[in-house]
């Protein structure tokens, strides 16, 4: 069980100048298409669809409210869509009519669709009781039936590529500071071998000058070639590590493209988003 | 207080001659009633605070009830009331069990503790950040992996404060055994005092030696405290 290391293996480590060219050649890893989500009367997203690639980098944009935390958390049904596709490796996801008419999943199909795709959370959401080694251990040993040493190396090669030194591994996330839990919170991801990474706005908890060295991190995931779906309001490192650029806008895709349609928007809105951030 | 105690030490501490008795029968009263409590609390008090109403229900009844009345009648109720039943009395194995005062009483403090300690576990599990649950689902763990790995070790760890409490209430509880002819510390004492009229020194051992039991249990806890809740540091900023 090791989709990482061949992913890795069919798209070699390059350099971040070439993600476009190389996710247009691969073929198409996870499809989303037309997903609806509404709370009571409130639609939040009204048939939003995305196409990533193997490698894919790919960053949903737009103002608060506008539904693109829930889009990536519909994703992997953190969030029940309403109506919608997804579809991992040509196999899309069953639903079937759960209590009082809501859709639910194929549970067999929605939990081996969670262990392929990692999930790196705003609040990091570690498990305050465990520490460092057994939050990484944990999903490995328990949902993936890794054994113990095996995991137990694996957390700490991925604490090595995050940049945490070896004697964090015996503390508790709440001694560390914020950017160490979210990069404790990308190796708990990374030990899993995922398929690909979603990110739900990983630096808008932190302290300005934790930001950096937690983007650092993901910017060098982004270099191995790893499929990545990315929530963000860093609109500079969008634009430095997309490959794909989607800006929602009131639970619509109002624009989407390359990384140059932050440089070069074409729509009204997205003008008026980018000139309304400081940059 | 010192002859009183050559006279009855071995009562209170072990053996009335009779059978096991004082602090050795109070312990044993304690520590079956805080088990079975602990290991039946553990799967209600996460029926408790399940989304599916009937698994909730029949555990808030439960709880409504054990804790809604006093422990003295619930003992009454197992010790005296139970065996009046003709079901209890025709059926060879019930018959069995409530003709033993120790069962009853055990049956009594097992099911009260239980219900008070589900509700400290259930609440426990309502204050694990939400956040944590969610990570769990989204790495794959559901049903009894996610309870078991996570919602339950999470929980325990943050009842510790609430449940030692328990447990110090229901220790101090063990002492209404006496009222079942179950020959705990209280009984040897009321034994001592009824042969001797030496109240304040029969009554005040029993006394010392709840107090012993309780401290060396508070010691205990916060051995545990120490061990099991490091994680928790005050929040900062």
């Amino acid at each position: 069980m090791n989709q990482s290391a061949q992913a890795l293996a069919t798209y070699p480590v390059e350099t971040p100048a070439a993600p476009i060219a190389k996710a247009a050649t691969a073929a198409v890893k996870l499809q989303v298409e037309g997903i609806h989500k509404r709370y009571g009367e409130h639609e939040v997203l009204k048939g939003v669809s995305l196409n990533a690639r193997n490698g894919d980098v790919i960053s949903l944009i737009g103002a608060s409210g506008s539904g693109k935390s829930t889009m990536l958390r519909c994703i992997n049904f953190l969030e029940q869509p309403d109506a919608g596709v997804i579809t991992l490796d040509g196999i899309s996801i069953e639903m079937r009519q759960g209590r009082a008419g809501t859709r639910a999943p194929h549970q067999a199909q929605l939990q081996n669709l969670r262990t392929r795709l990692a999930m790196v959370f705003q609040h990091f959401n570690l498990w305050s009781h465990m520490t460092v080694l057994e939050n990484i251990t944990m999903a490995p040993r328990r949902v993936l039936g890794v054994s113990a040493a095996e995991a137990e190396r694996r957390a700490r090669l991925y604490l090595d590529k995050v940049g945490l030194p070896g004697r964090v591994a015996d503390q508790y996330p709440a001694f560390l500071s914020g950017g160490q839990q979210q990069r404790v919170a990308i190796a708990r991801a990374l030990a899993m071998e995922p398929e690909i990474i979603l990110f739900d706005e990983p630096t808008s908890a932190l302290d300005p000058e934790l930001v950096g060295e937690v983007l650092k991190v993901i910017q060098t995931l982004a270099e191995e070639g790893r499929t990545m779906l990315m929530v963000t309001h860093e609109m500079g490192f969008a634009r430095q590590v997309s490959s794909q650029v989607l800006f929602l806008h009131q639970g619509r895709v109002e624009e989407q493209g390359g990384a140059e349609i932050l440089d070069h928007p074409n729509s009204e809105r997205l003008q008026q988003f980018l000139s309304n951030r400081l940059k | 207080m010192i002859e009183l105690f050559q006279q009855y030490g071995l009562a209170y501490l072990y053996s009335d001659g009779a059978g096991v008795s004082g602090v050795a029968m109070t312990l044993w009263l304690f520590i079956i009633s805080v088990l079975f409590g602990f290991f039946l609390s553990i799967p209600l008090a996460i029926a408790r605070v399940s989304e599916h109403a009937w698994l909730r229900w029949p555990v808030e009844v439960y709880t409504y009830l054990f804790r809604g009345t006093p422990l003295y009648i619930q003992l009454l109720i197992c010790y005296t009331g139970l065996y009046s039943l003709e079901v209890v009395q025709d059926n060879a194995l019930l018959n069995q069990f409530f003709r033993n005062a120790l069962n009853c009483t055990l049956l009594a403090f097992v099911l009260n503790t239980c219900a008070y300690t589900v509700e400290i576990f259930a609440g426990a599990i309502r204050n694990i950040p939400h956040g944590e649950i969610e990570a769990a689902r989204a790495y794959g763990l559901h049903g009894w992996r996610l309870n078991l790995f996570v919602v339950v070790p999470a929980a325990l760890r943050r009842a510790l404060p609430a449940y030692s409490n328990e447990m110090i209430l229901m220790l101090h509880a063990t002492s209404l055994a006496f009222t079942a002819t179950v020959a705990d510390i209280l009984k040897v004492a009321r034994d001592a005092n009824a042969e001797t009229f030496l109240t304040f020194q029969a009554f005040g051992i029993a006394a010392l030696l709840y107090m012993l039991l309780s401290f060396a249990l508070v010691g205990l806890f916060r051995l545990a405290e120490r061990r099991w809740m490091r994680f928790l540091v005050p929040t900062r900023g």
